[in-house]
């Protein structure tokens, strides 16, 4: 378990509250501020820097995790609120070095290329295939409509996500 | 079965970067935090265009956690890639809403706001040039010494006391004499408004000053590592050595990142606080608001056309609407000169192109640089005159496209290796299947319908745009196992170019490709100089480059096998990582056993470590004279696209069922990395075609920074299908043949959409975006002109 101290949003000297939560399989716990984001929590207290922030507004998908199986956009959400929650970033995807099936068919199809949107967008699509295993196009594209990339014009991220769940539904670890 | 003409270029090798992508591991400078590290937030001018009358600070200043405050009276530096005309922070006056007028580092974001909170500044409003006209009109200056501000002098020609940044002519043939011999006469007016890069991640520096010598370090999200470094030296008096800039990952650019833009003041605050690491990042908002766009563009264009469908004269004036500072904007400007008839041959035409001072966000390079502007114009322009003659836009671009023997405006003349526009556009009139323009009953039936099916066709082209001089270099060094490690100045935004130049490398040496690796982060102290990584130039001339890299490391090689082998240098040869002698194969060396140096049996060495370096400086090329003839252009890429679409009468809604975009590269170095630009660029140029646009209230001030109120495409936006298609003409200057292409997916897609609204609608657009309401507006007042 680690623990952490929040020193983030200090000088204003609100009560800082305890948060018990999941990140990634390990257990975690902190004194936070309240006003503190989830995606402040996790980029600059537990330094996962794979979650990315594209505008802070929740308009851009790039700080999307996993909590409790929702893609939620960290950067609207609480610290707080993930109190006994289960929260997946990128970070947690690969589990034990290999990549999974989902982050090979992002390579594979050149799904990504400058990549900022990248860890934001591969939450989204787990988060779907966990609870849609055999998604059509439409149901991906609503899936990371909120997702915003510049680079790719999205045709290969609907390839790389119709790929991997034909990976996952064959039978393949993910 | 044909012997594969090469092993490494021509593959869709992975992009190597991509692993650590998908992990979450590649860093950026976003993700960067030095030890002591302070943050810096910036106070925005809330006018247009104001005199600042005083500014208080003081109470800022005494904040606890706050180390540094500074305003434009601290930082007497005016910057400017053409025209030096920007200052760090607004000096005096400031010229856009949103311009930076107060920085504060402190020791924490929250904190630097707390502190800009507490920071006055008084205002003298002043009257704000927000349009091309105003512009012109001149009543209103935005830069009053525009008569006394530094500039390259021959390539740029501001206008004193006016809103002129530059304004460039092109001058050729009679056109007087044909327009008068010409049978028609057809005269159009288009624009296009602002509109926002769009990265992912926003502009972000961190910068780190020694306090006790003019040493700076900085990192930076930057497309233009040397020319950061220049700028900067230039602006604060130091030498290169003393300024060290690093890029990482990069998470987006198109342009926006080129050149100059938060460093500087990073760089100020590390100073005013001692000396600690200052990070800048932009919010969201100031990306749109305070960082530069895409400028703006009106275009008024006039073409005599003979019967037949010869353009024989035309009179282009181009107004770009480029903000209160030149940045690119002058540049681009200036390329128009050369590219903005199109890839038409034109032989009598006379064109201007005046970049003009507004008092809004500045413009500057965004993917195509002008080039989607000036398309827009001609290629409209283009469909109209097909209208008018009742000839199929088709054959009228067959007609007056660019061919071997061609001049361009400039006054260049066209190769038999420059690439072929017809075959770019033959190929996507196929792909759609282009029959020419429906038939007027067609269009009635299907307005009845409620839905109208049309197809339209565009061309383009582009060369890069670049001083006649732009150079860049490779460095290539053997390590002890024979891998290779290969240094450049360019930087890999997402256009795959690491890859490519590795595929390149492992081409000439014979290598495996795994054994090249491509060092990730660009840094002025270690890698080779680079000018910029901009204008699709990089595969043509770093492609060069890393070929004669390899080449020079074959080439040390062989002088030590030679040495080893006792034989002369003419008679080895390399394959299979092994220098070899060409009548005994087996008399060879492997690349381990030369990487750094040569040992014999006794103890003796020979040779030493291997490192090759390759240069690379665009030839031939020459400045423009008063009449904008010469020759600028390093190779022109060509393209094409073919687009179907379903307007939905009702709602003005596009329907985009499907595009085809050919290019002609040259060869393909890595086709699915080409297909993965042609694919990215096409949706991005439907943002513009479609939806973005920044709007101002008419005091000046920006309603939409954000992606809330300023959408892009989502994956829910883009077309029912996109067909790149790569044509291979080589180049024959070209690295293995290859020319950039980069920029030219985005081309030319907004003229695409519209030529085919006009073919579903037969209304004519002459404003982007074509939004709903745009368009259901105007279906509603032809239908109350015909009712
Ligand atoms: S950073 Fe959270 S949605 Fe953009
Ligand atoms: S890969 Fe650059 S934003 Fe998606």
């Amino acid at each position: 378990m680690r623990e952490q101290p929040s020193n983030t949003g200090e000088t204003g000297g609100t009560d800082r509250v305890r948060l018990s939560c999941v990140v990634n399989g390990e257990k975690v716990s902190a004194l936070v501020e309240p006003h503190l984001t989830l995606l402040s929590f996790l980029r600059q207290e537990l330094k996962l820097l794979g979650v990315k922030e594209g505008c802070g507004e929740g308009e851009c998908g790039a700080c999307t995790v996993i909590m409790n199986g929702n893609a939620v956009n960290s950067c609207l959400t609480l610290a707080l609120e993930a109190e006994g929650a289960r929260i997946l970033t990128v970070e947690g995807l690969s589990n034990g070095g290999g990549l999974s099936a989902l982050q090979e068919e992002f390579v594979k199809h050149d799904a990504l290329q400058c990549g900022f949107c990248t860890p934001g967008m591969l939450m989204s699509a787990r988060a779907l295939l966990d609870r849609n295993p055999d998604p059509g196009t439409e149901e991906i594209k609503e899936a990371v409509a909120g997702n915003l990339c510049r680079c790719t014009g999205y045709y290969p991220i609907l390839e790389a996500i119709t790929a991997a769940a034909k990976r996952e539904r064959e039978g393949e670890q993910r | 079965m044909t012997p594969r003409e090469f092993n490494h270029v021509g593959e869709e090798a992975l992009r190597f970067e991509a692993r650590d992508k998908v992990t979450g591991r590649a860093a950026y400078v976003h993700d960067l935090e030095l030890p002591g590290m302070l943050h810096a937030k910036v106070l925005h001018s809330p006018w247009a265009h104001a005199r600042i009358t005083a500014i208080d600070a003081s109470v800022a200043r005494d904040l606890p956690g706050v180390k540094a405050v500074l305003t434009g009276e601290e930082l007497p530096y005016l910057l400017g890639l053409y025209m030096v005309d920007k200052p760090i922070l607004a000096r005096g006056k400031v010229r856009y809403q949103g311009e930076p007028v107060v920085a504060v580092a402190a020791v924490d974001e929250a904190t630097a706001e707390r502190a800009l909170a507490l920071v006055r500044v008084d205002y003298e409003r002043l009257p704000a040039v927000l349009s091309v006209d105003a512009a012109l009109a001149a009543q209103t200056l935005v830069h009053e010494d525009i008569g006394r501000l530094e500039y390259i002098k021959g390539a740029f020609f501001p206008v004193p006391g006016s809103n002129i940044a530059s304004w460039h002519k092109t001058i050729r043939g009679d056109v007087e004499g044909a327009f008068a011999a010409a049978d028609y006469i057809m005269a159009s007016e288009l624009s296009l408004p602002q509109v926002a890069h769009a990265p992912l991640e926003t502009h972000v520096a961190v910068a780190k000053a020694d306090p006790c010598s003019n040493r700076v370090e900085i990192w930076t999200s930057a497309q233009s590592p040397f020319a950061v470094r220049n700028l900067l030296a230039k602006a604060f008096g130091l030498s290169h050595n003393e300024i060290t800039v690093r890029v990482p990952f990069v998470g987006g650019g198109f342009g926006g990142k080129a050149g100059i833009h938060l460093e500087p003041l990073a760089v100020a605050l590390s100073r005013a606080s001692g000396g600690l690491a200052v990070k800048i990042r932009a919010t969201r908002e100031e990306e749109c608001n305070q960082l530069p766009c895409r400028e703006g563009l009106r275009g008024r264009i006039k073409t005599g056309v003979s019967r037949d469908g010869r353009i024989t004269a035309m009179q282009v004036c181009y107004d770009w609407d480029g903000g209160a500072y030149a940045d690119y904007s002058v540049n681009i400007g200036r390329a128009a000169g050369y590219s903005g008839a199109g890839p038409y041959e034109i032989a009598n035409i006379e064109l201007h192109s005046r970049t003009l001072y507004t008092n809004k966000v500045y413009g500057t390079a965004y993917r195509g640089f002008g080039h989607l502007e000036t398309h827009w114009v001609i290629e409209r322009h283009m469909d109209m005159i097909a209208q008018k003659l009742n000839l199929d836009p088709y054959e009228l671009r067959l007609k007056n496209l660019l061919r071997e023997g061609s001049l361009t405006i400039s006054g260049e003349r066209i190769a038999a290796d420059s690439g072929r526009p017809d075959h770019c556009l033959q190929a996507v009139a196929k792909e759609i299947g282009w029959q020419g323009y429906r038939s007027q009953a067609e269009r009635e039936a299907a307005l009845k319908s409620g839905k109208a099916r049309g197809k339209g066709l565009a061309a383009l082209h582009k060369a890069p745009a670049m001083p006649s001089t732009t150079a860049t270099a490779a460095v290539m060094q053997l390590n002890e196992d024979g891998t290779v490690r290969l240094m450049l100045g360019a930087v890999d935004m997402g256009q795959g170019v690491y890859t490519v130049m590795a595929q390149i490398a492992a081409e000439v040496l014979d290598l495996p490709l795994h054994k090249v690796k491509v060092v990730a982060e660009t840094d002025t102290d270690k890698n080779p100089y680079d000018w910029q990584t901009v204008a699709s130039k990089y595969s043509f001339m770093g492609g060069n480059a890393v070929m004669r890299c390899a080449q020079d490391v074959l080439r040390q090689l062989k002088e030590t096998a030679a040495r080893v082998l006792r034989c002369p240098v003419e008679e080895l040869a390399h394959g299979g990582e092994r220098i070899y002698h060409v009548h005994h194969p087996d008399k060879a060396l492997s690349y381990k056993q030369l990487a750094v140096g040569y040992g014999f049996e006794n103890g003796n060495g020979i040779g030493g470590p291997i490192i090759g370096h390759g240069r690379y400086i665009a030839e031939g090329l020459t400045n423009l004279d008063a009449n904008g003839q010469g020759l600028p252009a390093l190779d022109w890429t060509y393209g094409a696209h073919g687009a179907e679409i379903e307007v939905d009468v009702e709602t003005g809604e596009i329907e985009v069922i499907k595009i085809a975009s050919a290019f002609d590269v040259g060869k393909a170095l890595n086709p699915a990395l080409a297909r993965s630009q042609v694919i990215g660029g096409v949706v991005q140029g439907l943002g513009s075609a479609l939806c973005e646009q920044f709007i101002y209230t008419p005091e000046g001030r920006l309603l939409n920074p954000s992606f809330a109120d300023n959408k892009i495409p989502t994956a829910k936006d883009i077309p029912g299908q996109i067909v790149p298609i790569l044509i291979e003409n080589p180049q024959l200057d070209g690295p293995f043949g290859a020319r950039g292409v980069g920029e030219h997916p985005m081309i030319s897609v907004p003229s695409v959409i519209a030529n085919a609204v006009y073919d579903a609608l037969g209304i004519n657009f002459f404003e982007l975006p074509l939004t709903p309401e745009r368009i259901a507006l105007a279906v509603a007042k032809q239908e109350n002109q015909a009712g």
